[in-house]
């Protein structure tokens, strides 16, 4: 197995339909809502994608669950390609990969009990025929997921828990089925900022505890500093910059996310930097834009950014950006 | 305890609501007008004797209630009169005894009538509601399923026109239908099946259902497969749906364990509204095939004036329909455990 490439994503595409711009039209539209993505994972690393809204980072999330299928490239999982499989073979997988989702409000069937939800999983693999080891692991997986104690929850509904312990709920379902990657889609945004710290320690302690990959998406930059240990940076379907999450935060190299970066709030007003705010409103990803697809918005474009596509430079070993001011 | 005290509290809704509808329906009928008396025997040359006769055997002799002789045309009376005497406490007094009144046309008592003619709408509309709810879960559910695919657009279309078919039309379409395919075409059964075996006597009352079902099973299935394709696919767009795939459930286990029992929700008060008004029947698919129910028994009363009947057939839908909405709330209760918790 190869453990640098645990999970390996190459040129990943997804193009949805738009339909046409005129009935009767004979050119046909696409949502390029990802193009053209390629990472990689390691073992139990947290990597934290992070964009703003339409940028694909939703899009992606669901390529690598298998709910999407993908328009081109293809994913690696344990060196096996993962890209277009049959639903039998796909069961299997699910177990390795769970998923935590952005609304805890809606991620819960309304007429299930807590222990109903975190058991369903279990019986659906046929994991622990017997009742009692599933009760053993529904409750550490709570107790695991801060739902402490367990029993107190176990036959609530849904309605009668707050935001910040549904979000636990969430997880404890993902987590009993002990998975190896643990997507988690903006889990924290619909929560309130006090719970926010709550739940991003809970996934932090999760990948020391068990060894947990999580692949963190968030629309907050500043939310990533905690745990994340690769950051990429994605504008309009594609990664426009990724490396250790010191290279970027410290030294980013791409525009877009220097002015990211530049509106973390800072809590010391004598360390408040100049704010780079971009003009502009993110381009309809039906028509992207030609050359480099941050240009319109770019504040340090030159003339051939119109033209040209800018390549991935690689800066160091782990450090890469797309940007055409960075090629030599 | 609290879930018992909000039902409680709507039964004793549903309680106040019927005796509401009972005052209501009372003065509903004074109020008309034209003299009832002359309802039931509407011969010019009736000599006013007779008409006094009448209006004593029906006990329209009494004062409306006091202070009113009578309401259409108002004229005012003693407020004096013992309150026992007159006609709103004496027909209170008798609906508590299950006492109807008596049919101005027929000289029957009306509960007998409603009774008899009550059995007769619940087989009718029994079956067809049973089918319509059958094929229209089963269709709304299929069309939600394959959404926007050919099979959607056709049952979405279908169930539209099938809903918004004028009843009586397609009644007198199938009428013709039935007529060439040898159908019985009006009634409950053959005349002189009586006499005919209890097995055969079944057969011959299944064979006259069955025109009147299908009417009414076409109408209201689009309704039951419109509600359920839009509510089930409102709940296949929730994310606990896209959870529970993330999750290895496969499409059917999804179906059966987490959609159809939030999506069943907006169905069952669609369910328990029409129940209620089965008892009603449905007027028009009676009207047409001469079924001996409720509806029937209404429509000819209406042109008969025979108000005794109205104001029965009134009592009994109202309660119906109260009562099948206190059921759907008693069903909401086990279905949504949000509904517990106010």
């Amino acid at each position: 197995m190869n453990t640098e490439h645990f999970l390996e994503v190459r040129g990943l595409k997804k193009y949805f339909d738009a339909g046409r711009p005129r009935l009767f039209s004979r050119e046909a539209r696409f949502v390029h809502a990802v193009d053209d993505v390629s990472f990689s994972l390691r073992h139990s690393e947290v990597i934290a994608l992070v964009g703003e809204s339409g940028c694909g980072k939703s899009t992606l999330s669901l390529l690598l669950m298998g709910l999407e299928e993908p328009t081109e490239g293809s994913i690696f999982f344990e060196g096996r390609d993962i890209t277009h499989l049959k639903e039998s073979e796909r069961k299997e997988l699910r177990r390795k990969i769970q998923m935590v989702f952005q609304d805890p409000y809606e991620s819960l069937n309304p007429t299930q009990t807590i222990e109903e939800i975190i058991n369903e999983p279990l019986l659906v693999h046929g994991i622990a025929k017997d009742k009692r080891e599933r009760d053993e692991r529904v409750m550490k997986a709570m107790e695991d997921a801060g739902l402490k104690p367990a029993e107190v929850y176990l036959s609530r509904f849904p309605h009668e828990l707050s935001g910040g312990q549904r979000q636990r709920v969430v997880i404890a379902a993902a987590l009993v089925l002990e998975p190896e990657i643990l997507l988690a889609d903006e889990p924290v945004s619909m929560l309130d900022v006090s719970i926010r710290a709550e739940i991003i320690n809970l996934l932090a302690e999760l990948r020391i505890t068990r060894q947990i990959a999580v692949i963190f998406i968030t629309h907050d930059l500043g939310s990533v500093g905690f745990f994340a240990d690769r950051v990429a940076v994605m504008y309009l379907g594609r990664i426009v910059e990724i490396g250790t999450m010191l290279e970027v935060l410290e030294k980013p190299k791409h525009p877009y996310t220097k002015a990211l970066i530049s509106v973390i709030p800072v809590p010391n007003p004598r360390l408040r930097h100049e704010r780079i705010i971009l003009q502009g409103e993110t381009p309809n990803p039906i028509d992207v834009p030609k050359g480099c697809r941050f240009h319109p918005r770019c504040p340090v474009a030159i003339a051939i950014c119109k033209d040209s596509d800018p390549p991935s430079v690689t800066l160091s070993k782990t450090h890469s950006a797309a940007c055409l001011l960075l090629v030599k | 305890m609290n879930r018992t005290r909000t039902l409680l509290k709507k039964l004793a809704w549903s309680i106040f609501t019927i005796l509401f509808v009972i005052v209501l329906n009372f003065f509903l009928f004074r109020v008309l007008p034209g003299d009832p008396a002359r309802a039931g025997v509407r011969d010019p040359r009736l000599k006013k004797e007779a008409v006094e006769m009448l209006r004593v055997r029906f006990g329209l002799d009494k004062p409306v209630i006091n202070c009113f002789e009578s309401l259409n045309p108002i004229k005012l009376g003693s407020c004096t009169v013992n309150p026992l005497d007159t006609q709103f406490f004496i027909y209170v007094r008798n609906l508590l005894q299950g006492e109807l009144g008596i049919s101005y046309h027929t000289n029957r008592p009306v509960a007998d009538i409603l009774a008899e003619r009550l059995w007769n709408t619940v087989l009718l509309i029994g079956a067809g509601q049973i089918l319509s709810i059958m094929i229209g879960v089963v269709f709304g559910v299929f069309a939600a399923w394959k959404a926007r695919t050919a099979i959607d657009y056709s049952a979405v279309i279908t169930s539209l026109m099938a809903w918004s078919l004028p009843t009586f039309w397609l009644a007198i379409l199938l009428l013709f239908w039935g007529s060439n395919n040898g159908l019985p075409l009006a009634g409950k059964a053959t005349p002189g099946s009586s006499a005919l075996p209890l097995l055969q006597q079944w057969a011959d009352i299944g064979i006259h259902m069955i025109l009147p079902t299908l009417t009414y099973t076409i109408i209201y299935m689009g309704e039951y497969t419109l509600i359920m394709r839009s509510s089930l696919m409102d709940v296949l767009s929730e994310d606990y749906i896209l959870t529970a795939k993330a999750k290895g459930l496969s499409t059917f286990q999804i179906l059966k364990d987490h959609a159809l029992k939030n999506a069943m929700l907006p169905l069952v008060t669609v369910i328990a509204i029409n129940l209620g008004f089965t008892v009603a029947g449905a007027i028009q698919i009676e009207a047409v095939f001469s079924w001996p129910g409720l509806g029937l028994a209404i429509f000819e009363a209406v042109g008969r004036r025979d108000f005794p009947v109205l104001q029965g057939a009134f009592v009994l839908i109202a309660i119906a329909v109260i009562f099948a909405n206190f059921l759907a709330d008693l069903t909401y209760n086990y279905l949504d455990p949000r509904v517990q918790t106010e």
